[in-house]
Protein backbone atom coordinates (compact mmCIF):
# COMPACT_ATOMS: atom_id res chain seq x y z
CA UNK A 1 0.00 0.00 0.00
CA UNK A 2 1.47 3.63 -1.10
CA UNK A 3 -0.37 6.58 1.11
CA UNK A 4 -0.67 9.43 -1.48
CA UNK A 5 -1.09 12.79 0.57
CA UNK A 6 -2.89 15.47 -0.67
CA UNK A 7 -2.40 19.23 0.03
CA UNK A 8 -5.08 21.30 1.17
CA UNK A 9 -5.76 23.35 -2.24
CA UNK A 10 -6.17 19.94 -4.08
CA UNK A 11 -8.79 18.17 -1.40
CA UNK A 12 -12.35 19.47 -3.16
CA UNK A 13 -10.63 17.37 -5.81
CA UNK A 14 -10.45 14.41 -4.37
CA UNK A 15 -13.69 13.95 -1.96
CA UNK A 16 -12.17 16.53 0.94
CA UNK A 17 -9.27 13.53 1.72
CA UNK A 18 -6.39 14.54 3.00
CA UNK A 19 -4.41 10.95 1.72
CA UNK A 20 -5.39 8.09 -0.41
CA UNK A 21 -3.96 4.99 -0.11
CA UNK A 22 -3.16 2.61 -3.38
CA UNK A 23 -1.66 -0.21 -4.64
CA UNK A 24 1.00 0.81 -7.25
CA UNK A 25 5.21 -0.53 -8.40
CA UNK A 26 6.11 3.17 -9.41
CA UNK A 27 5.24 6.54 -9.10
CA UNK A 28 3.30 6.56 -12.75
CA UNK A 29 1.36 4.03 -11.46
CA UNK A 30 0.08 5.32 -8.17
CA UNK A 31 -0.35 9.00 -8.97
CA UNK A 32 -2.92 7.40 -12.32
CA UNK A 33 -4.51 5.25 -9.41
CA UNK A 34 -5.16 8.58 -7.83
CA UNK A 35 -6.66 9.88 -11.10
CA UNK A 36 -8.85 6.77 -11.75
CA UNK A 37 -10.21 7.33 -7.85
CA UNK A 38 -10.45 11.26 -8.16
CA UNK A 39 -10.96 11.92 -11.65
CA UNK A 40 -11.54 15.64 -10.68
CA UNK A 41 -7.75 15.48 -9.70
CA UNK A 42 -6.42 15.12 -13.10
CA UNK A 43 -6.01 18.51 -14.37
CA UNK A 44 -4.52 19.96 -12.06
CA UNK A 45 -1.85 17.26 -12.03
CA UNK A 46 -1.22 16.73 -15.85
CA UNK A 47 -1.06 18.81 -18.53
CA UNK A 48 -2.27 18.30 -22.14
CA UNK A 49 0.52 15.97 -22.88
CA UNK A 50 -0.13 14.05 -20.03
CA UNK A 51 2.78 15.02 -18.07
CA UNK A 52 3.22 16.26 -14.44
CA UNK A 53 2.74 19.94 -14.39
CA UNK A 54 5.81 21.77 -14.25
CA UNK A 55 3.58 23.71 -11.32
CA UNK A 56 3.55 20.46 -9.60
CA UNK A 57 5.99 18.56 -7.37
CA UNK A 58 5.86 14.85 -6.12
CA UNK A 59 7.97 13.63 -3.28
CA UNK A 60 8.61 10.46 -2.59
CA UNK A 61 9.49 11.17 1.54
CA UNK A 62 11.52 13.93 1.35
CA UNK A 63 12.81 13.76 -1.64
CA UNK A 64 12.08 14.73 -5.12
CA UNK A 65 11.23 12.38 -8.07
CA UNK A 66 13.13 14.11 -10.04
CA UNK A 67 16.32 13.41 -8.27
CA UNK A 68 15.09 9.90 -8.78
CA UNK A 69 13.89 8.21 -11.74
CA UNK A 70 11.05 10.64 -12.06
CA UNK A 71 7.71 8.94 -12.52
CA UNK A 72 9.41 5.50 -12.99
CA UNK A 73 10.57 5.92 -9.57
CA UNK A 74 10.24 2.43 -8.44
CA UNK A 75 7.84 2.41 -4.91
CA UNK A 76 7.88 -0.07 -1.99
CA UNK A 77 5.43 -1.23 0.43
CA UNK A 78 4.66 1.51 3.40
CA UNK A 79 5.97 4.58 0.76
CA UNK A 80 4.95 7.98 0.90
CA UNK A 81 4.15 10.50 -1.86
CA UNK A 82 3.15 14.27 -1.70
CA UNK A 83 2.11 16.42 -3.88
CA UNK A 84 2.65 20.17 -3.92
CA UNK A 85 1.46 22.70 -5.90
CA UNK A 86 2.51 26.53 -6.51
CA UNK A 87 0.32 28.41 -4.50
CA UNK A 88 0.58 32.45 -4.54
CA UNK A 89 -2.11 33.70 -1.41
CA UNK A 90 -5.44 34.47 -1.25
CA UNK A 91 -5.80 36.73 -4.55
CA UNK A 92 -4.51 38.10 -7.78
CA UNK B 1 27.30 56.42 3.97
CA UNK B 2 26.25 53.34 5.94
CA UNK B 3 27.94 52.70 9.23
CA UNK B 4 30.73 50.05 9.40
CA UNK B 5 29.19 46.95 11.03
CA UNK B 6 32.51 47.33 13.63
CA UNK B 7 31.17 50.93 14.54
CA UNK B 8 27.77 49.79 15.48
CA UNK B 9 26.45 51.16 19.23
CA UNK B 10 23.71 50.97 21.09
CA UNK B 11 21.81 53.25 22.92
CA UNK B 12 20.74 52.41 27.11
CA UNK B 13 17.84 52.38 25.63
CA UNK B 14 18.13 50.18 22.94
CA UNK B 15 20.59 47.47 25.12
CA UNK B 16 17.25 47.41 27.17
CA UNK B 17 14.71 47.08 24.19
CA UNK B 18 17.06 44.60 23.05
CA UNK B 19 17.98 42.89 26.26
CA UNK B 20 15.96 39.31 25.59
CA UNK B 21 17.78 38.68 22.43
CA UNK B 22 21.21 40.43 24.45
CA UNK B 23 21.27 37.49 26.95
CA UNK B 24 20.78 34.56 24.48
CA UNK B 25 24.21 32.98 24.19
CA UNK B 26 24.25 32.23 20.57
CA UNK B 27 23.06 35.37 19.93
CA UNK B 28 24.11 38.22 21.89
CA UNK B 29 25.15 41.93 21.16
CA UNK B 30 27.14 40.46 18.08
CA UNK B 31 23.52 39.11 16.79
CA UNK B 32 21.79 42.41 17.54
CA UNK B 33 24.52 44.37 15.98
CA UNK B 34 24.33 42.39 12.31
CA UNK B 35 20.47 42.94 12.75
CA UNK B 36 21.11 47.03 13.40
CA UNK B 37 23.71 47.19 10.26
CA UNK B 38 20.99 45.30 8.34
CA UNK B 39 19.19 46.52 5.36
CA UNK B 40 16.32 44.03 4.68
CA UNK B 41 13.34 45.00 1.87
CA UNK B 42 10.02 43.74 2.86
CA UNK B 43 8.08 43.16 -0.62
CA UNK B 44 4.01 43.60 0.51
CA UNK B 45 2.53 44.64 3.42
CA UNK B 46 -0.56 42.22 3.41
CA UNK B 47 -0.77 38.62 5.26
CA UNK B 48 2.56 37.67 5.13
CA UNK B 49 3.76 41.29 4.84
CA UNK B 50 2.27 42.18 8.33
CA UNK B 51 4.26 39.79 10.82
CA UNK B 52 7.68 40.35 9.03
CA UNK B 53 7.38 43.79 9.45
CA UNK B 54 5.94 44.41 12.88
CA UNK B 55 8.82 41.00 14.06
CA UNK B 56 11.59 42.82 12.13
CA UNK B 57 11.15 46.21 13.31
CA UNK B 58 10.50 45.07 17.14
CA UNK B 59 13.83 43.02 16.45
CA UNK B 60 15.83 45.93 15.59
CA UNK B 61 16.44 45.79 11.72
CA UNK B 62 18.45 48.97 11.01
CA UNK B 63 16.77 49.48 8.15
CA UNK B 64 13.28 48.17 6.70
CA UNK B 65 12.09 48.76 2.73
CA UNK B 66 8.85 48.69 2.16
CA UNK B 67 7.36 47.98 -1.41
CA UNK B 68 3.32 48.44 -1.94
CA UNK B 69 1.11 50.06 -3.93
CA UNK B 70 -2.17 49.09 -2.42
CA UNK B 71 -4.20 50.87 0.32
CA UNK B 72 -5.73 49.54 2.91
CA UNK B 73 -9.34 48.20 2.33
CA UNK B 74 -11.29 46.69 4.61
CA UNK B 75 -11.33 42.76 3.61
CA UNK B 76 -7.70 43.32 4.52
CA UNK B 77 -8.43 43.73 8.33
CA UNK B 78 -8.89 39.72 8.49
CA UNK B 79 -5.76 39.04 8.74
CA UNK B 80 -3.19 42.24 8.08
CA UNK B 81 -2.82 43.17 11.93
CA UNK B 82 -0.52 45.68 11.15
CA UNK B 83 -3.63 48.00 9.89
CA UNK B 84 -6.48 49.13 12.01
CA UNK B 85 -9.75 50.09 11.30
CA UNK B 86 -9.30 54.04 10.58
CA UNK B 87 -6.20 52.98 8.36
CA UNK B 88 -9.08 51.92 5.55
CA UNK B 89 -8.22 54.01 2.16
CA UNK B 90 -4.42 54.97 3.37
CA UNK B 91 -1.70 54.19 1.42
CA UNK B 92 -0.51 50.71 2.81
CA UNK B 93 2.90 51.98 2.87
CA UNK B 94 1.87 55.17 4.79
CA UNK B 95 -0.33 53.50 7.67
CA UNK B 96 2.52 50.75 7.61
CA UNK B 97 5.46 52.97 8.15
CA UNK B 98 3.37 54.96 10.98
CA UNK B 99 2.51 51.73 12.82
CA UNK B 100 6.19 50.74 12.90
CA UNK B 101 7.71 53.75 13.88
CA UNK B 102 5.77 54.23 16.65
CA UNK B 103 6.59 50.54 17.63
CA UNK B 104 10.25 51.21 17.23
CA UNK B 105 12.07 54.82 16.49
CA UNK B 106 15.28 53.71 16.62
CA UNK B 107 14.33 51.85 12.82
CA UNK B 108 15.06 53.42 9.63
CA UNK B 109 11.80 52.81 7.10
CA UNK B 110 12.72 53.34 3.39
CA UNK B 111 9.26 53.18 1.34
CA UNK B 112 8.40 52.59 -2.12
CA UNK B 113 4.70 53.73 -3.04
CA UNK B 114 4.81 51.61 -6.36
CA UNK B 115 3.95 48.34 -7.58
CA UNK B 116 7.30 46.54 -8.22
CA UNK B 117 7.76 45.34 -11.56
CA UNK B 118 10.30 44.48 -14.09
CA UNK B 119 11.50 48.63 -14.46
CA UNK B 120 12.04 49.17 -10.81
CA UNK B 121 12.90 45.80 -9.27
CA UNK B 122 16.34 45.53 -9.62
CA UNK B 123 17.42 49.12 -8.72
CA UNK B 124 14.81 48.90 -5.27
CA UNK B 125 16.31 44.94 -4.44
CA UNK B 126 19.80 45.96 -5.20
CA UNK B 127 19.50 48.97 -2.35
CA UNK B 128 19.13 45.85 0.70
CA UNK B 129 21.26 43.12 1.59
CA UNK B 130 17.75 40.46 1.66
CA UNK B 131 14.59 40.08 0.49
CA UNK B 132 11.49 39.11 1.96
CA UNK B 133 8.94 38.03 0.00
CA UNK B 134 5.54 38.54 0.86
CA UNK B 135 3.37 39.18 -2.27
CA UNK B 136 0.49 37.46 -3.15
CA UNK B 137 0.50 36.43 -7.06
CA UNK B 138 2.39 34.63 -9.17
CA UNK B 139 4.01 37.00 -11.83
CA UNK B 140 5.65 39.15 -8.86
CA UNK B 141 6.74 35.72 -7.02
CA UNK B 142 8.52 34.82 -10.39
CA UNK B 143 9.79 38.61 -10.61
CA UNK B 144 11.03 38.70 -6.82
CA UNK B 145 12.69 35.20 -7.48
CA UNK B 146 14.32 36.69 -10.45
CA UNK B 147 15.18 39.89 -9.31
CA UNK B 148 16.94 38.48 -5.90
CA UNK B 149 18.92 35.88 -8.20
CA UNK B 150 20.09 38.72 -11.03
CA UNK B 151 21.20 41.16 -7.61
CA UNK B 152 22.64 38.19 -6.07
CA UNK B 153 20.83 38.50 -2.95
CA UNK B 154 18.80 35.87 -0.65
CA UNK B 155 14.75 35.62 -0.58
CA UNK B 156 13.24 34.24 2.24
CA UNK B 157 9.97 33.35 0.33
CA UNK B 158 6.74 32.25 1.87
CA UNK B 159 3.31 31.36 0.47
CA UNK B 160 -0.38 30.88 1.62
CA UNK B 161 -3.64 29.51 0.02
CA UNK B 162 -6.77 28.85 2.19
CA UNK B 163 -5.23 26.14 4.67
CA UNK B 164 -2.09 25.70 3.17
CA UNK B 165 1.37 27.42 3.85
CA UNK B 166 4.86 27.02 2.62
CA UNK B 167 7.97 28.39 3.19
CA UNK B 168 11.63 28.41 2.11
CA UNK B 169 15.29 30.21 1.35
CA UNK B 170 16.11 30.80 -1.47
CA UNK B 171 18.91 31.74 -3.33
CA UNK B 172 21.12 31.15 -0.34
CA UNK B 173 24.53 32.05 0.23
CA UNK B 174 27.05 29.58 1.43
CA UNK B 175 30.37 30.01 3.00
CA UNK B 176 31.90 28.54 -0.12
CA UNK B 177 30.49 31.24 -2.01
CA UNK B 178 27.69 29.23 -3.47
CA UNK B 179 24.01 29.63 -3.92
CA UNK B 180 21.21 27.46 -2.54
CA UNK B 181 18.42 26.53 -5.09
CA UNK B 182 15.43 29.23 -5.69
CA UNK B 183 12.00 29.36 -6.44
CA UNK B 184 12.63 27.99 -10.34
CA UNK B 185 14.37 24.85 -9.17
CA UNK B 186 10.68 24.17 -7.81
CA UNK B 187 8.57 25.45 -9.53
CA UNK B 188 9.82 26.27 -13.03
CA UNK B 189 6.71 27.72 -14.73
CA UNK B 190 3.47 28.98 -12.78
CA UNK B 191 0.38 27.24 -13.52
CA UNK B 192 -1.07 28.15 -16.63
CA UNK B 193 -4.08 30.85 -15.86
CA UNK B 194 -7.82 29.54 -15.00
CA UNK B 195 -6.13 26.29 -13.52
CA UNK B 196 -5.37 28.66 -10.02
CA UNK B 197 -7.91 29.70 -8.39
CA UNK B 198 -8.20 33.42 -8.29
CA UNK B 199 -9.40 36.48 -6.44
CA UNK B 200 -12.58 35.19 -4.19
CA UNK B 201 -12.23 31.41 -5.50
CA UNK B 202 -9.53 31.80 -3.63
CA UNK B 203 -9.59 33.09 0.46
CA UNK B 204 -6.86 32.31 2.75
CA UNK B 205 -7.32 31.38 6.96
CA UNK B 206 -6.59 35.22 8.90
CA UNK B 207 -4.10 32.97 10.74
CA UNK B 208 -1.88 31.44 8.28
CA UNK B 209 -0.33 34.43 7.36
CA UNK B 210 0.50 35.83 10.13
CA UNK B 211 2.17 32.14 11.50
CA UNK B 212 4.02 31.99 7.87
CA UNK B 213 5.22 35.54 7.90
CA UNK B 214 6.59 34.69 11.72
CA UNK B 215 8.16 32.10 10.21
CA UNK B 216 9.99 34.06 7.82
CA UNK B 217 10.66 37.41 10.10
CA UNK B 218 12.82 34.25 12.13
CA UNK B 219 14.14 33.16 8.75
CA UNK B 220 15.39 36.62 7.94
CA UNK B 221 16.66 36.88 11.17
CA UNK B 222 18.95 34.02 11.69
CA UNK B 223 20.09 34.74 7.54
CA UNK B 224 21.17 38.11 8.93
CA UNK B 225 22.87 37.24 11.74
CA UNK B 226 24.16 33.94 11.04
CA UNK B 227 22.58 32.42 14.14
CA UNK B 228 20.85 28.41 13.13
CA UNK B 229 20.51 26.77 10.51
CA UNK B 230 18.84 28.30 7.46
CA UNK B 231 15.54 26.99 5.31
CA UNK B 232 18.07 26.90 2.52
CA UNK B 233 17.91 23.97 -0.12
CA UNK B 234 14.54 23.05 1.98
CA UNK B 235 10.78 23.76 1.88
CA UNK B 236 8.29 23.74 4.19
CA UNK B 237 5.30 22.95 4.08
CA UNK B 238 1.95 23.48 6.53
CA UNK B 239 -0.95 21.85 6.18
CA UNK B 240 -3.09 24.45 8.97
CA UNK B 241 -6.46 22.11 8.37
CA UNK B 242 -5.21 18.77 9.70
CA UNK B 243 -1.93 20.31 11.65
CA UNK B 244 0.69 18.41 9.58
CA UNK B 245 4.36 20.57 8.86
CA UNK B 246 6.61 18.26 6.23
CA UNK B 247 9.91 19.91 5.37
CA UNK B 248 11.05 18.40 1.87
CA UNK B 249 15.04 18.94 -0.12
CA UNK B 250 14.98 21.24 -2.64
CA UNK B 251 17.26 20.10 -5.32
CA UNK B 252 18.65 22.38 -8.14
CA UNK B 253 17.14 22.09 -11.44
CA UNK B 254 19.52 22.01 -14.57
CA UNK B 255 17.02 23.70 -16.42
CA UNK B 256 16.75 26.59 -14.76
CA UNK B 257 17.02 29.38 -16.69
CA UNK B 258 18.84 31.82 -14.54
CA UNK B 259 20.98 28.86 -12.57
CA UNK B 260 21.07 25.89 -14.72
CA UNK B 261 23.93 24.29 -16.84
CA UNK B 262 22.63 26.65 -19.93
CA UNK B 263 20.97 29.63 -18.32
CA UNK B 264 19.25 31.37 -20.81
CA UNK B 265 17.69 34.41 -18.68
CA UNK B 266 20.01 37.42 -18.04
CA UNK B 267 17.76 40.25 -17.16
CA UNK B 268 13.95 40.43 -16.03
CA UNK B 269 11.51 39.24 -18.27
CA UNK B 270 7.32 40.61 -18.67
CA UNK B 271 5.75 38.23 -15.94
CA UNK B 272 2.42 39.17 -16.35
CA UNK B 273 2.73 37.59 -20.03
CA UNK B 274 4.97 34.53 -18.31
CA UNK B 275 2.25 34.34 -16.44
CA UNK B 276 -0.22 34.03 -18.96
CA UNK B 277 -1.88 36.97 -17.56
CA UNK B 278 -3.25 39.25 -20.53
CA UNK B 279 -3.25 43.02 -18.73
CA UNK B 280 -5.67 44.06 -20.88
CA UNK B 281 -8.23 41.90 -19.85
CA UNK B 282 -8.03 42.85 -16.17
CA UNK B 283 -7.64 46.42 -15.70
CA UNK B 284 -11.01 48.15 -15.36
CA UNK B 285 -12.39 50.21 -18.34
CA UNK B 286 -14.91 52.88 -18.14
CA UNK B 287 -15.54 52.52 -21.51
CA UNK B 288 -17.17 50.07 -24.17
CA UNK B 289 -14.13 48.86 -25.90
CA UNK B 290 -14.88 45.69 -28.50
CA UNK B 291 -16.86 43.04 -26.07
CA UNK B 292 -16.53 45.00 -22.90
CA UNK B 293 -19.81 46.48 -21.10
CA UNK B 294 -18.46 48.97 -18.51
CA UNK B 295 -20.69 48.84 -15.29
CA UNK B 296 -22.35 52.52 -16.21
CA UNK B 297 -23.95 50.68 -19.30
CA UNK B 298 -24.90 47.40 -17.81
CA UNK B 299 -26.65 50.08 -15.42
CA UNK B 300 -28.30 51.85 -18.36
CA UNK B 301 -29.25 48.58 -19.70
CA UNK B 302 -30.85 47.60 -16.45
CA UNK B 303 -33.02 50.73 -16.18
CA UNK B 304 -33.59 51.00 -19.80
CA UNK B 305 -35.68 47.71 -20.02
CA UNK B 306 -33.26 46.04 -22.29
CA UNK B 307 -34.06 42.43 -23.13
CA UNK B 308 -30.33 40.27 -22.22
CA UNK B 309 -29.57 38.10 -19.99
CA UNK B 310 -27.31 38.68 -17.37
CA UNK B 311 -24.83 35.47 -16.18
CA UNK B 312 -23.15 35.79 -12.71
CA UNK B 313 -20.15 32.93 -12.88
CA UNK B 314 -19.07 33.46 -9.70
CA UNK B 315 -19.35 31.15 -6.78
CA UNK B 316 -22.76 30.44 -4.56
CA UNK B 317 -20.81 31.86 -1.52
CA UNK B 318 -19.93 34.69 -3.56
CA UNK B 319 -22.95 35.50 -4.89
CA UNK B 320 -24.70 35.52 -1.03
CA UNK B 321 -22.14 38.23 0.10
CA UNK B 322 -23.33 40.57 -3.00
CA UNK B 323 -25.15 40.59 -6.43
CA UNK B 324 -27.06 42.31 -8.94
CA UNK B 325 -29.47 39.42 -9.56
CA UNK B 326 -29.11 37.31 -13.04
CA UNK B 327 -28.52 33.56 -13.71
CA UNK B 328 -25.75 32.08 -11.09
CA UNK B 329 -23.61 29.79 -12.95
CA UNK B 330 -20.05 29.16 -11.56
CA UNK B 331 -17.56 29.06 -14.23
CA UNK B 332 -16.26 25.67 -13.42
CA UNK B 333 -19.39 24.18 -14.26
CA UNK B 334 -20.80 26.73 -17.44
CA UNK B 335 -19.92 24.37 -19.68
CA UNK B 336 -22.56 21.62 -18.06
CA UNK B 337 -25.47 24.66 -18.94
CA UNK B 338 -24.92 25.64 -22.31
CA UNK B 339 -28.83 25.36 -22.49
CA UNK B 340 -29.34 28.37 -19.74
CA UNK B 341 -27.25 30.05 -21.94
CA UNK B 342 -29.68 32.30 -24.65
CA UNK B 343 -28.16 32.63 -28.25
CA UNK B 344 -30.95 34.93 -29.44
CA UNK B 345 -30.33 37.57 -27.04
CA UNK B 346 -26.87 39.66 -25.87
CA UNK B 347 -25.34 38.09 -22.44
CA UNK B 348 -23.51 39.82 -19.57
CA UNK B 349 -20.88 37.64 -17.75
CA UNK B 350 -20.43 38.99 -14.41
CA UNK B 351 -17.55 37.81 -11.79
CA UNK B 352 -15.89 39.63 -9.04
CA UNK B 353 -13.07 41.55 -11.06
CA UNK B 354 -14.34 40.90 -14.39
CA UNK B 355 -11.27 37.96 -14.87
CA UNK B 356 -13.44 34.59 -14.64
CA UNK B 357 -15.85 35.71 -16.78
CA UNK B 358 -13.23 37.09 -19.68
CA UNK B 359 -12.16 34.11 -19.71
CA UNK B 360 -15.65 31.99 -19.82
CA UNK B 361 -16.26 34.25 -22.80
CA UNK B 362 -13.39 33.54 -24.36
CA UNK B 363 -13.92 29.81 -23.91
CA UNK B 364 -17.44 30.08 -25.27
CA UNK B 365 -16.45 32.32 -28.43
CA UNK B 366 -13.69 30.08 -29.12
CA UNK B 367 -15.03 26.37 -28.66
CA UNK B 368 -19.26 26.99 -29.39
CA UNK B 369 -18.50 30.11 -31.62
CA UNK B 370 -21.17 31.70 -29.35
CA UNK B 371 -21.56 35.53 -30.36
CA UNK B 372 -23.29 38.38 -28.35
CA UNK B 373 -21.21 37.77 -25.61
CA UNK B 374 -20.11 40.39 -23.21
CA UNK B 375 -17.59 40.91 -20.18
CA UNK B 376 -18.56 43.31 -17.82
CA UNK B 377 -15.47 44.84 -17.07
CA UNK B 378 -14.18 45.45 -13.65
CA UNK B 379 -16.72 43.04 -12.55
CA UNK B 380 -19.18 43.35 -9.01
CA UNK B 381 -16.37 45.04 -7.46
CA UNK B 382 -16.59 48.07 -10.27
CA UNK B 383 -20.84 47.68 -9.88
CA UNK B 384 -20.33 48.53 -6.07
CA UNK B 385 -17.08 51.62 -7.08
CA UNK B 386 -19.36 53.18 -9.48
CA UNK B 387 -22.95 52.09 -9.45
CA UNK B 388 -23.83 50.46 -6.07
CA UNK B 389 -21.90 51.75 -2.91
CA UNK B 390 -23.42 50.55 -0.46
CA UNK B 391 -22.64 46.89 -1.97
CA UNK B 392 -20.03 45.13 0.42
CA UNK B 393 -16.79 44.84 -1.82
CA UNK B 394 -15.03 41.36 -0.71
Amino acid sequence: MITIFIPTPLRRFAAEQAKVNVNAKNVAEAIRSLTSIHPSLTPYIYDEAELIRKHVRIYLGEDDIREKDGINTLLKEGDELSIIPAIAGGSI
Amino acid sequence: MRQALEEIKFSKEELERYSRHLIIPEFNIEGQKKLKHARVLVVGTGGLGAPLLLYLTAAGVGTIGIVDFDIVDYSNLQRQVLFTTADVGRPKVEAARERLSALNPFVQFEVFNTRLDSTNALDIISQFDIVADGTDNFPTRYLVNDACVLAGKVNVFASIFRFEGQASVFNYLYADGSRGPNYRDLFPTPPPPGLVPSCAEGGVIGVLPGILGSLQANEVIKVVSGVGEPLAGRFFQFDAAEFKTRIFKISKDPENPLTGQNPTQTELIDYEFFCGINPNHTTMSNHDSKGQLSVTTLNDWIKSGKDFQLIDVREPYEFEIANIGGTLIPKGEILKHLEKIDPHKDVAFLCRSGKRSQDVIDLLQKEYGLKNLYNIAGGILAWADEIDPGMAKY
